[in-house]
Order: structure tokens, then sequence, then C-alpha cells
């Protein structure tokens, strides 16, 4: 063996090390590719060796190779190998490699279970250190789920050291693991007041980050933090409190005001602040002096200046508006991050005073922008300002549409379909702006050739598309419709794009309807067949276009043109008919529309009406865009040509088909919408904006004109407003309606340009208000918005812990339930801070168990009925009697905070008290278990002289002072005021363990309130079960041997039928409900261990089969064993 | 909601100055807490010589995101200021000497305090090391990692005293050479 060890360092002598790998690496600048391939295979060589030394030495040269890119994931299976060496130099190597380079994905992972649970109980708190700090950076779901109870119970490590880390790493379990969060929240509850400022700060750190994602949760934490903020003098922890309750005040206004001394008194008393507080203090105090951030040359904090203005902003606009010279200054910054911030604040800044200056100025870098990338955030920025709100600021919308024009110049964006969407959106709702925008539109169409110039690389032809089809939509408007007409059929446009061109197509044929109809009207019939032929000669272009929908719209148009000239030279006047084709108005519809209609009740929307159709209906499903609806209208109105008959029964076919297609709805939801039944213009909910002259600027607009016709238009107003305000005249405007928040006096005198109405989007009838889909359903933290205040229910489980549904007792004549939550821990009498100082060094298992819930009515003194709330509660009472308890349960408690578990009546509105329990079991002491009872009153009454008894069983007696007698209760040590929560401890001695044991109890306590004080009690019940008296113990497979072989063991069996679940998830369960450790699993078989408090050993061994598993048992105590089976099966059987 | 709070958490004064305390609450957020994505430490010329990840991500991901960064912080000039927006991340970086240390945090993150920690890991290499320099982090990488680890912990940080820090990894390093010793003075140190 020495001579082994030797030889091993001998050879490893001529090995490299990190050194000269890092040396030869930079001694071979020329060929490093080559030279590394080499030490690569070295290494491989030397993972060979059995030698650990030289295999984490290698280890350790890979962890190198791997921050240089190369990839190093072949070596994990030696990584773990490393991991596992029982000396910290190795382990500490092996578990950096491992950091750097395990993820989910690596799949050795899982092998790696045993020996991070083995190193985390490690009496070397350095090996617990690195295996903690490697933990966090690979763990996986599975680990979390494993580990999670372990690192749970070093979060109660006797070295403050362990702790931190354990409680750090603890969110990042939750994040893997969610259901962990419950059953450890209390104890991380706990740590906010360790005695150990980095433990502390810790437990802030976790929790902060817990309750910025979902804050609501956390608010009843906020007593506690307010404490520790006024208590605290750790910088670092203060900042994370004043973040946290950055996040709560939002959701409890008075929180704030509460805040405002404290806080206070923090920025002035202390002295040693970092550039940080400076910074707070800035912000604080006065947004002046962001100014002088932002003026200030260091452009951190010119950036770190504009990014608190856009804080301010969010409240106070008008202090942030006065520096707008100074943002706007900001966009010529040469450093991007501060243009960019300073295009979010300018966002936030526009008015309906200032819009038109603001957007001209982003114009005029919009021309000067280098590079597309800043070009185009300056164009989606305009259109952002400008169309926010619903298009809350603009006052003159031929201004907006020539600003659209005017971004179409840009070349290069991306962005042409912003620029489309906001013109048909525009040209669809702003009504009076309909005459204008055609115009401009067919001015666009007339200019194709420019926009259109290289239309492959070039987005911004889509505007073209916008263009068309308002053009052709709204061809009423249209004054030269004949010029337009021939722009769309010149040949230059089959160089668009498909989709485009087909709505060239389809419009072209509205342009075409409206011009036959005045032609007709005027009596031109020469004229009218003069453009039937126009068309008749440009369509074949678009029919032989290689885009289908291209060709089967054009085809198709070209026919009935074709036909229409067959009745124009019969001289049948066509035009009524032609234009009856687009008839009807378009309504624009919400985007969410569709969404937010409720399904009715009873409609299983996935359900099958009919038996699926056996061929494809794919042609039927709806197309989305908004101008292939044009079709389905098409067929609706064709009236002339095709018989009527004939078109209705394929009307109705074709509706019955769509309903039977589950697709249909999916689709394409909004449109489809809009056709169903499109109410009359009248229905349609219009946003009356008042006043004054339109405005008409002559030639090509350009959007300064505007600006300055507005300029003086305001002038104007303002003059006649000074006439009327003379006259006491005043006059309420409609604008009041839409938006009476911020706008000051001035801002309200602008009156629109334009006599003007805002469609309004439609939304279905009854549309649920809910703004859910905002949510991103993948958001990670979202699985993490979990209620803390809810009493743990049994289904949730931590690997190793328990909960256990307790049964419900009824007194009849009770008028009001009461819900009573525990949760236990057999633990020791003594007090927790007593155990951590004597256990030092002790390996200390602590165990949580989860919480019971017991439902129990209970009676009540009945003085207090007469009163009218009482009145109410009756009532609900009874319905509540009929519920369910557990939906009782949450509505009317959505609120209390529970620990472990809790215990809770609530027996009025007066007096409610919530508990929660606490057993730990120590191998110190055998024959005691310490309950700790959390009550949360959660009444708005105040709690005092609780006194708790329990009825002592010969077994187990609830340890009292000297001289009391067992009728004797123990005082609870504190009141409770409403809302709060406190712990007690209550000690029980225990003559055996081998059995379970419940115990009857009650609190008494009296409830005062403003009415006076009444005495209130409350039953529960205590649950010790059997495996409440285990501790998880690891045990290793050789010493398991031995116990096996000893032969003093009795044992028993069970086995259970109909297990679904994977034999892993059953393991866990086993874990965790029983306190039970694997220590060893080969397939689907599994020996178990643990240990009672007592000393008893249990061995188990698992093996699952088809549907069933059976459980073969071994224990010291044939009575113990035969209830933990028991209390196995139970467990099992509701698998 | 109100009944969250118990009411005699507020006195009577809270319920006043409404205006004032908004205000101040916008600014909360400024002082978040760290929860770091990663952190680079990448030379002049570009080379890596520090990764840590705090968000498990593959490998190719990990070298596209560093090469991306590393290309778009060493494009920036000296004069401009140590943040910018990254896809949906924010980036503060520092240079000391020619190393670029680099992090990446989260949008409602601070910056400041990013600095900050960015700041106190140069120091707490600087104390281990004396001063320190990149030859110091390229050829001892390993001890530069064990003494990011006892400062942050999964992205956040877990001990605020540099003295705390460097003792643990003293001792740690003590723990190591002993055992060292113990197997026959054949370790790397004698290199």
């Amino acid at each position: 063996m020495a001579l082994k060890m030797v030889k091993g360092s001998i050879d490893r002598m001529f090995d490299k090390n990190l050194q000269d790998l890092v040396r030869g690496i930079r001694n071979h600048k020329e060929d490093e590719a080559k030279y590394i391939s080499q030490c690569i295979d070295e290494i491989k060589q030397e993972l060979k060796q059995d030698n650990i030394a030289v295999k984490a030495n290698a280890v350790c040269k890979l962890t190198y190779l791997q921050m240089l890119g190369y990839d190093i994931s072949w070596a994990a299976f030696n990584i773990i190998e490393v991991m596992s060496a029982s000396k910290f130099t190795f382990k500490r190597i092996g578990y950096l490699a491992a950091s750097q380079c395990f993820h989910e994905g690596t799949d050795v992972i899982m092998l790696t279970t045993n020996q991070i649970r083995k190193d985390l109980s490690s009496p070397n708190q350095y090996d617990t250190g690195v295996a903690l700090t490697g933990l966090s950076c690979f763990v996986t779901p599975d680990l979390a789920r494993d580990l999670a109870n372990d690192i749970m119970t070093l979060m109660s490590h006797t070295k403050p050291y362990i702790r931190k880390k354990a409680v750090l790493i603890m969110y990042k379990v939750f994040l893997k693991y969610p259901e962990s969060l419950r059953p450890a929240f209390p104890r991380l509850k706990e740590k906010l007041e360790d005695p150990d400022p980095g433990v502390q700060s810790a437990a802030v750190n976790v929790i902060c980050e817990l309750a910025r994602r979902n804050p609501k949760n956390y608010l009843s934490l906020a007593p506690l933090f307010f404490k520790l903020m006024t208590s605290s003098t750790n910088n670092w922890v203060l900042i994370k409190i004043i973040k946290l309750f950055g996040a709560l005040t939002p959701l409890e206004p008075r929180l704030g005001k509460k805040l405002i001394e404290p806080l206070t008194n923090l920025i002035h008393s202390t002295s040693a602040m970092s550039l940080l507080y400076e910074c707070v203090n800035t912000v604080i105090l006065c947004v002046q002096k962001l100014r002088i951030l932002i003026e200030d040359s260091d452009q951190n904090l010119k950036y770190l200046g504009l990014l608190a203005m856009s804080k301010i902003l969010k409240t106070h606009p008008k202090s942030v508006q006065s520096h707008k010279d100074l943002i706007l200054q900001c966009l010529d910054d040469k450093d991007e991050s501060i243009r960019l911030r300073a295009l979010d604040l300018l966002y936030g800044m526009v008015s309906k005073k200032n819009l038109m200056e603001i957007v001209k100025k982003l114009m005029i870098h919009v021309d000067k922008a280098e590079g597309t990338t800043y070009r185009d955030e300056l164009l989606t920025k305009i259109i952002d300002i400008c169309s926010q709100s619903n298009y809350q600021y603009i006052t003159n919308f031929e201004w907006y549409i020539s600003i659209l024009v005017e971004l179409t110049r840009l070349e290069g964006t991306r962005h042409g379909h912003l620029i489309a969407a906001q013109m048909l959106d525009v040209a669809i709702r702003v009504k009076a702006i309909r005459k204008f925008a055609v115009s401009q539109m067919a001015m666009l169409l007339d200019n194709a050739h420019l926009i259109a110039s290289n239309t492959q690389r070039n987005g911004i032809c889509e505007v073209l598309y916008a263009a068309a089809w308002i053009c052709g939509e709204f061809s009423e408007h249209l004054e030269e419709a004949n010029q337009t007409l021939e722009a769309m059929l010149r040949p230059k446009v089959t160089t668009l794009p498909g989709h485009i061109q087909a709505v060239y197509v389809q419009n072209m044929v509205k342009l075409y309807a409206s011009i036959l109809q005045q032609k007709e009207q005027a009596g031109e019939k020469e004229a009218a067949q003069e453009i039937t032929q126009l068309m008749i000669e440009r369509l074949p272009q678009f029919v032989q276009s290689a885009d289908l929908e291209v060709q089967e719209r054009a085809s198709c148009i070209l026919q009935l043109i074709k036909y229409i000239q067959k009745l124009q030279a019969k001289e049948v006047p066509v035009a009524e008919e032609v234009i009856a084709l687009f008839a009807g108005e378009l309504n624009p519809v919400a985007p969410k529309a569709q969404k937010k209609v409720p399904v009715p009740e009873g409609l299983d929307l996935d359900a099958w009406i009919n038996e699926p159709p056996s061929d494809s209906e794919s042609e039927d499903e709806k197309p989305k865009t908004i101008f292939h609806e044009e079709e389905q209208r098409h067929s609706r109105h064709r009236q002339p040509e095709i018989d009527e008959e004939e078109l209705a029964r394929r009307r109705e076919a074709r509706k019955q088909e769509q309903a039977n297609n589950p697709f249909y709805i999916k689709s394409s939801p909004s449109p489809q919408k809009r056709y169903q039944d499109t109410p009359g213009v009248e229905h349609i909910p219009v946003v009356q904006i008042d006043l004054s002259v339109p405005l008409k600027v002559p030639g090509m607009p350009m959007s300064d004109q505007y600006v300055k016709l507005e300029e003086e238009r305001r002038h104007k107003q303002k003059l006649e407003k000074d006439k009327k305000k003379k006259k006491q005249k005043k006059e309420k405007r409609g604008k009041h309606h839409r938006h009476n928040s911020l706008h000051t006096e001035s801002e309200e005198d602008i009156a629109p340009a334009h006599h003007v109405d805002i469609i309004t989007e439609e939304m279905p009838e009854n549309a649920l208000p809910s703004d859910e889909d905002d949510k991103d359903p993948n958001d990670p933290y979202k699985a993490l918005d979990i209620d803390l205040d809810k009493p743990l229910a049994d289904s949730e489980k931590l690997p190793v812990q328990r909960h256990r549904n307790v049964e419900a007792l009824k007194s009849p004549d009770s008028e009001v339930p009461l819900v009573e939550k525990k949760s236990k821990k057999p633990k020791k009498k003594e007090k927790k801070h007593k155990d951590k100082e004597r256990e030092k060094g002790k390996k200390k298992e602590k165990e949580k168990k989860v919480v019971e819930e017991e439902e129990e009515e209970k009676k009540k003194s009945s003085k207090h009925k007469k009163k009218k709330h009482k009145k109410e509660k009756e009532e609900k009472s009874k319905d509540k009697k009929k519920s369910k308890k557990k939906t009782h349960h949450s509505e009317e408690e959505p609120l209390e905070s529970v620990q472990n578990g809790t215990l809770e009546d609530e027996p009025l509105p007066v007096s409610s008290c919530a508990q929660t329990y606490d057993i730990q079991g120590n191998l110190q002491n055998d024959s005691q278990v310490t309950v700790s009872v959390i009550f949360e009153n959660k009444s708005t009454s105040f709690l005092k002289s609780m006194e708790l008894n329990v009825l002592d069983s010969l077994n187990t007696k609830m340890l009292r002072p000297e001289g009391s007698s067992v009728h004797d209760g123990i005082p609870v040590p504190f009141q409770l005021p409403p809302g709060i929560s406190n712990e007690a401890q209550f000690v029980f001695t225990l003559q055996s363990i081998v059995m379970a044991q419940k115990l009857k109890g009650t609190l008494s306590f009296i409830v005062k309130n403003d009415e006076g004080s009444t005495h209130e009690k409350l039953d529960f019940k205590l649950h010790f079960s059997c495996a409440s008296y285990l501790i998880t113990t690891p045990c290793y497979s050789d010493a398991f041997a031995k116990l096996l072989e000893s032969g003093d063991l009795h044992m028993n069996s069970i086995k259970v039928d109909g297990i679904s679940i994977s034999f892993q998830h059953l393991l866990a369960k086993i874990c965790f409900h029983h306190h039970f450790s694997v220590v060893e699993r080969v397939d689907s078989c599994a020996s178990m261990y643990s240990r009672s408090i007592q000393g008893h050993h249990v061995c188990l061994l698992v093996k699952k089969g088809e549907n069933s598993v059976s459980i073969d048992g071994k224990c010291n105590d044939s009575t113990l064993l035969s209830n933990l089976l028991d209390e196995m099966k139970e467990t099992l059987s509701k698998c | 909601m109100s009944v969250l709070l118990p009411i005699w958490f507020f006195s009577e004064r809270d319920l006043f100055e409404t205006q004032r305390l908004r205000l101040m609450l916008f600014f909360f957020p400024l002082l978040s807490i760290q929860q770091m994505q990663f952190m680079l430490l990448f030379s002049r010329q570009g080379k890596l010589r520090l990764q840590k990840w705090y968000v498990p991500l593959s490998d190719k991901e990990k070298k596209k995101i560093t090469r991306e960064l590393v290309q778009t912080v060493l494009a920036r000039k000296p004069k401009m200021c140590s943040f910018l927006e990254w896809r949906d991340l924010k980036i503060v970086y520092k240079r000391y000497a020619s190393l670029y240390f680099c992090c990446a945090i989260e949008d409602q993150d601070n910056e400041l305090i990013t600095l900050e920690i960015i700041h106190r890991y140069v120091e707490l290499l600087d104390k281990y090391f004396g001063s320190v320099c990149e030859l110091d982090i390229i050829f001892n990488f390993e001890k530069a990692y064990f003494i990011l680890d006892e400062f942050l912990l999964g992205g956040e940080v877990q001990e605020t005293s540099k003295k705390n820090v460097l003792k643990a990894i003293e001792q740690a390093d003590l723990l190591q050479e002993s055992q060292n010793e113990d197997w026959g003075g054949l370790s790397e140190d004698i290199l």
C-alpha cells in the first residue's frame, strides 16, 4: 500500500501540474490547440490511474481548460470521483470542477446525491461548505427534492458558516423545487433573528428575493422586518430590507407612512455611507439633484441619474418634465446605454403639449442617427410615444399621419410593419382622418417605386400593404381614384412580396367598384368601360404570380371583371351590385377580445361535437390578416351573379363546418368576431373628442408645418379661452372622461385640432376583466408565488417530512367552526437556544413535521351571539358546514401566516388564533419531545391569558411545573395583539414510543375588544405518530448488512397494491413522511434505514412489483415496527 | 388587503404624507439586492480568466454569451459608463489594470452595489495574493474561485465581512496543507 502510494507520488512528479499547464500554454502561443490536445491526452491517462491525487490534479487542469472553452463533459464521472475523495484538498477541486461544468443536462449528476448528502453531514464544516457552494451552481430539481430536507437541517447547524450557506442555497432549492418553500419557510423566518449577522443577512437576502417576486405573500412579515430595520446596523442588511419594503409598500400604503421616520433617521444617522446611500439620499430628497447627476461628466452617474428619473417619472411626471432639455441632450450622447435610457424617459414625459416638439426632436435624431439599430430603436420609440394610451397625447392626427409618412423614408429599417400597423389603426379608428389618410396613402402608392426600390431587404415596403388597403377600403374619400388604380396596376408592383400584392389585388377591386359607381352615376359609360378594360389588361400580370394567394385572388377577380364587361356591353348598370360586394363597415376589435369571451357554463371546448371529420378542412381555417377577411365578406355579399339560394345554402354549410371545426376558433379569433355579427355603426362605442377646425395642408405634408400651425392654433385658442374666462363661461370638456388624471389646466386647454372620434376597440359582451394573459406562464418565479400564510396541506411534502390529516371532531351544538392545524417536531425538552449550545459538534437532527389540520368546531359562549356581526357569522358558518372544510378555510382566512403548521380557530371575528407546531427529536434525550406552537391571532381583538392544557395519557404527559396538578394548564407566556404570532414551547414526556399517540387538548383565552372581554376556548388534538419519533439517520451499506445479520431484530412485512407512482417517487415519499434514508437502491428494490429517538434501529427492504409494493421491515421492537408499517401502508395507499 | 397588517402597527401619524412617501418608494428598487447571473473576468486581449455562472446554461450558450459580451465590453471606450443593457440583462463591468470584471444582473438589480461587489472581490484578491496581478489569477485560478465562492453564493453576497471571507479561505487552505503534508509532501506546493 505504502509502496503504491510512493509510486503514485513519484509518477506524479513527472506529471504536469496546473502551473506547468498554464506555462505550457503560454509558451505555445502558435500551436496552442495542438499543445492542449496533447495535454488532454495526458490528462486522460492520469484519470485512468488509481491514485486520487493524480486524478485531482488532472481534474484541476481540466477545470482550467474548461475555462478556455474546451469541452470537459466527458470527464464528469472522474469529477465525481474526485468529489468523493476523503481529503479536503481533492474534494475542493472536485466540487470546483463540478460547479463549473455540471448543469441540468449532465446525466451523471444524479449519482452525486448520496455523496453530497454525506458531505453535507460531514463533521468538517469546510467539507459541508464546499458541498453547499458546489450545489448552489448545479442544483437540479431532483437534487433539490432529495436534499431539501438535509439543507433545511443545516439551516440550524451550530456553525454560522454553514447556516449562512445553507440559508442562501435554500433560495436555489425553492426555485428548483417550489414545494419545499412552505415546509422550509418557518425555519427560514426563524433565521431572520439568528444571532450571527451573516446568517441573518443571508435570510434577509433570501426572503427579500422571494418577496420581491411575489410580495403579497410576505406582507405579514412586515412587522418583523420593521423591527429588524430599526435594530440592525449592518448596511448591507438594511439595504435589502429597504428594498423589500419597496416591494411591500404598494400593497399596503400605510406601511410607507410608517417607514418615513426610520428611513429619514437612517439617512441622517449613518455616517459611513457608500456611494449607493449617497445616491439614495439624493434621490429621496430632491429630483433637482438628479439633474446634477445627469450633468456630471461621470458616465456612470449620468446613467443612474437617468434611471432614477424614469422611476420618479411614474409618480411625478411634472417634476421630470421640466428637465426635458437635459434629457433630449442625452440623446446626443456617444454612449448608447445612455441614449437608450433617455429614450425611455421621453416615453413617459410626453404630454399633449410637448408631444409634437419631442417627436420633432426625435425625427431630427432619426436623420442623424448612425447605424440602423439605434435608428430602429428611435423609430419604435416614436411610434410608442405617439400611440401610447390609445393616442391620448395626439391632438392632431393629420400631423401623426404625416409623421408616419415621413418615417417611411427611412431606409433599411426592419420596422415597416410597425408603421403599417399604425397607419391602419389610425385610419380605421379615427374616422375623421380617413379622408386625409387616404390622400396620403394614395401619394405613397404613387411613389411606391421610391419606397420599394430594393424590396427584398427592405422592410419598409410593408407600408404599401397599409397604403393599398386604406385606399381601397376608404376609396369613397379618394379624389383621384383613377390615378391610384393605375399606380396599383403598375408592372413594378409584381416585384413586391406576395402578401402585399395580394392586398393590392383585393383592393384594386374595391377601387374599381367605386370608380365604376362614380362613372355610372355621371353617365360616363365609356369611361366605365375603359376602366374595366384597363383592369382586364393589367390583371393577368398578377394571375401569373408565383404566389398562390395573389394568383388565386387575381384569377377570381379577372373572371368577375370579364363578366362585368359582358354586362357592360349589354348596357346593364352593374355598379350598384359591384359596390355591394364591399358594403359594410369594419370595426376594430380589441387584441384580446376573443380570450375574454367567457366560456358558457357547461360548454367543453375540447369535446367533439360531431365525430372528427375525416378529411382535412384546413382550408377553412382563418387566415390572420385583416385583408384576407375580405374574401369572406365577399362571398356573403356576392349577390347578382350566383344563385341566391345556392349561396345561402353554402353559407349555411360553411358556418356549420366552422362551428364544428375546433381549430376554427383558435386560428384567428378576433377577425372572426368581427364578421359574425357586425353591429350597426351606431353601436360602435365612440369616444368623443370635441372641438376645432380641421386643418388642411396642401401638397406633401411636412410634419413641421403642423407643428407651426398647431402652435398658432393653440395660441388662438388661448386667446379665445381668455375671452371666455372673462365672461365667466366655463364649459366642460368631453376629454375629462377619458383621462382625468394628470392633466393640468394648461394641458386641458389644448383642444385637439380635429373633430375626432376614436373608435374604441370592441370587446365581447361579458368580457372578463382579467389581465392574466399578461403574465408569462414560463416565469420561473411564478412557481414561487405560493401563499405562505395558508396552512400546509397534507399533500405538500418535503422528502423526510410529514403531513397528516387529523380527523375532525365535531361537537353537535357548536356554532362556529374552528380550524386547527399543528405541526409537530419531536424535539428535546430544552429550549432551542439551549439545544444549540449543548449540541455543539454533535449531529443534530431536526425534523419538521408537517402540519396537521384539524378542524374542530367549537362550543362557544352564547352571550356573543346577539351582536350584529355575529349573526352574519352564524349565517356564514351554516354555509360553511355544508361546503368543504378546506374551502371554508381558504375563503375565510386567506391571509393568516402559518409556520410549519397552524392551529387556528375562528370562534368569532373576535378571536382567532393560529398555531404551528414544531417537534424536534434529539438523540440525547430519549423520553422527551418538545412541541413548539406558534400562535397567531387572526381576529381583530386582543387575546390574553392564554392557557394550554392537554389531557395526559399514561404514556404521554405534558411536563408541568412542579406542584401543579394535571388539570392545570400551562400559561402561554405572552399576549397576542391582533394579527400577531408568537411561539411557545411545551414539553411532553414519553414512556414508550412504540405506539402512536393522540392527545386532546384545550386552549383557553380571554378575548378583549371594544365590546368587553369574553372567555373563549378552543379544542384541538395533538397527534404523535410513530414516524415522528424517528430521526433520519444515514447508514452505510456495510453497517446495514451487519445490523441485519445480527439477528436480534423482529420482522414484519406489508404489501400495498395499486401503486402507480414511480419507485423513485415512492422512496421519496417514505423518506419524507416516515423519516427514512435510502441505504442502497438496486433497480426496483431498495433498503432503507432510520432510527428512533430511543435508539431502535428500523430497517426496511422495499420492493416494487408491477402495481404493488412490498415492504419488509426489521426492528428491535415488534410493536413499533408494526405501527410504523401501518402508518406507511396508510401513506402508500393514498398514492 | 387592509386586514393584512395589524392596525396597532400604524400610528395616526402614519396616515399622512402620501406624496412624500410615494416619491421615496420609487427609489427603493434602486437598492436592490443582488441576484447575479454570472461573473466573467477577461483580459484586454479578450482572454477569459475566470467565469462563474449562477444560472445553469449549456456550454454552448455560455460560450456564445461570453464571446458576445467580451466583444461588446472591449469595444466600449474608457470614458463610457460601466453599465449596458444586453438582452434582458444589465451588464456591469469595471476594468482593473489589464483585467475586466464583468457581471450580469437582472433588471431590478442595483448597478452600484454590483460595482461595489466587483470592487470588494478585487480587494479580496488583493489581500489574499498581496497586490494581485493578472498572473496571480491565471496561475492560481482555483484560489480565485475559492475566494469568489466564499464571497458570493448562488449569486448572492454571502459574507459582507472581508475579514471573515479571508479567514474562511485561510482555514480551508490550512486544512488542505496539513492534509498534503500527511500525504508525504509531494503535493503541488513543492512545485
